[in-house]
């Protein structure tokens, strides 16, 4: 059963970026694409384990700051070295000018 | 002797116990132990924003260059003026070097592609793999001069000072990387073992094999044309234009401290004239990369103003580096310990 978490403000979030949040101590990535859309991702890169929240979104790729590890955070896939394991996804919704995120499946 | 219980440098020594770590550890490591110097957040990233324009501008010059340099050893060829285009040509041919470590970071095109199609292209013409590459430059930033883990320390302690002459051009390293493109042809990995993943063995393996193949018929082309022309055009400029490209590389962290978690300890910044910086990648800007190693080569100017009152002052020139790694080198011989230590913002104005 999913359980929708109230994340973030929707403006807390910058067009073509991504922040970082944290809920019950783990942390996620909230990422906002070029079409006003939200999706949401495990906050470190499988490579080394660098955040991502200071990592570079172009269109629906995010890129690691520190090696340059590339994913789709659409759907998480591994884009080439050096990354090679894919990022977990979680379901988002926007509510208003709210952002939940589903956890639990 | 005093460097007989030195460090162990090599990636299978004793200092490698101490880097197998747990991904909790590496994010310990990795997020936390690093200094970053506090940079705006949106400044930052539009520094780090893609564009393909300043690139092919760069890129189209350099290519420009190397085929004017390229007819002009041809024309010329036989006579002496041969030989001085040649080396001019391999100097510029080899900014290769320095494009292959920025195009690694994917940097310099936001187009995928365009980038990838250099790097390669670097890559072969500096006899320097890809995929190998990738992966043993991606540890280098994690672990930046890290004893046991980075795997492009350029001057254990202490130094060999005639193997760094000899290596001027790169008479070492060609013959160390021939060595181990049969290695790796063979399915042997070498030091690669430590970081590339299984996943990605097959790819270095095929790679090796391919270059192998490339530089046998590159000598093949030689003996049918019964000229040295297609050796010295292709990859010889990797022996004939590499002292230029050394002798900026070595300033990157020569003489610096080592297994510190500070990339203004252990890299070292240098203000540089225009033309080198264009041949050199902007990589001058050395402790401003590895701060932010996803800045572009061509943003770096302006990230080294935005952060150098946190920086210790750069160096002004080659001249004024040298002046500086040098006698270190020389006491580092005698003496594995002894290095470097920049004079921090915060030291200077508690000296003040």
């Amino acid at each position: 059963m999913t359980q929708w978490i109230d994340i973030c403000a929707a403006d807390d979030v910058e067009m073509e970026d991504l922040i970082e949040v944290t809920h019950d101590g783990q942390s996620y990535a909230i990422y906002r694409s070029p079409e006003d859309a939200f999706y949401a991702t495990a906050a470190h890169c499988t490579h080394e384990y660098v955040s991502l929240a200071d990592g570079l979104v172009m269109d629906h790729i995010i890129e690691c700051p520190m090696h340059n590890g590339r994913f789709d955070y659409r759907t998480g896939e591994a884009k080439g070295a050096p990354v090679c394991v894919n990022l977990k996804t979680y379901p988002v919704q926007r509510q208003g000018d709210r952002i939940l995120l589903g956890l639990g499946d | 002797m005093v460097h007989s219980s030195w460090k162990d440098y090599s990636l299978s020594g004793p200092s490698k116990g101490a880097a197998v770590i747990t991904d909790d550890q590496i994010e310990t490591r990795v997020v936390q132990s690093w200094f970053v110097a506090k940079v705006d957040r949106k400044a930052l990233k539009g520094l780090m924003k893609r564009s393909d324009r300043p690139a092919m501008l760069n890129y189209g010059l350099w290519i420009g260059l190397i085929a004017v340099t390229g007819v002009a050893t041809l024309a010329t060829w036989g006579t002496g003026w041969g030989w001085v285009w040649l080396v001019i040509y391999s100097a510029i041919h080899q900014s290769a070097t320095a494009r292959q470590h920025e195009l690694a970071h994917g940097t310099p095109f936001r187009t995928r592609w365009i980038n990838e199609l250099f790097f390669h292209f670097s890559s072969f013409i500096t006899l320097s793999e890809g995929h190998y590459y990738r992966w043993r430059h991606s540890r280098h930033h994690t672990d930046t001069i890290i004893v046991g883990r980075d795997p492009e320390i350029q001057s254990p302690r202490p130094p060999e000072i005639l193997s760094l002459l000899i290596n001027l051009f790169n008479l070492k390293t060609v013959l160390v990387t021939l060595r181990d493109f049969v290695a790796r042809a063979r399915g042997d990995l070498g030091p690669g073992a430590h970081f590339v993943p299984d996943s990605e063995g097959p790819k270095v393996i095929n790679a090796a094999r391919m270059y192998l193949l490339a530089i046998i018929l590159i000598l093949l082309a030689c003996v049918a044309l019964a000229s040295p022309l297609p050796l010295l055009l292709t990859i010889g400029p990797r022996v004939i234009g590499a002292p230029l490209y050394a002798v900026l590389h070595f300033t990157q962290h020569a003489g610096l401290n080592e297994d510190v978690y500070d990339h203004r300890l252990n890299s070292r910044t240098i203000l540089m004239n225009p033309v080198l910086r264009f041949l050199y990648g902007n990589m001058n800007y050395h402790i401003e990369h590895h701060m932010f190693p996803m800045v572009p080569y061509h943003r770096l100017p302006e990230l080294h103003e935005m952060i150098k009152d946190q920086c210790p002052t750069p160096k002004n020139g080659l001249l004024d580096a040298y002046r500086e790694i040098v006698p270190i080198l020389l006491r580092q011989v005698k003496d594995p310990s002894y290095h470097i230590q920049p004079v921090l913002p915060q030291d200077r104005l508690a000296a003040e």
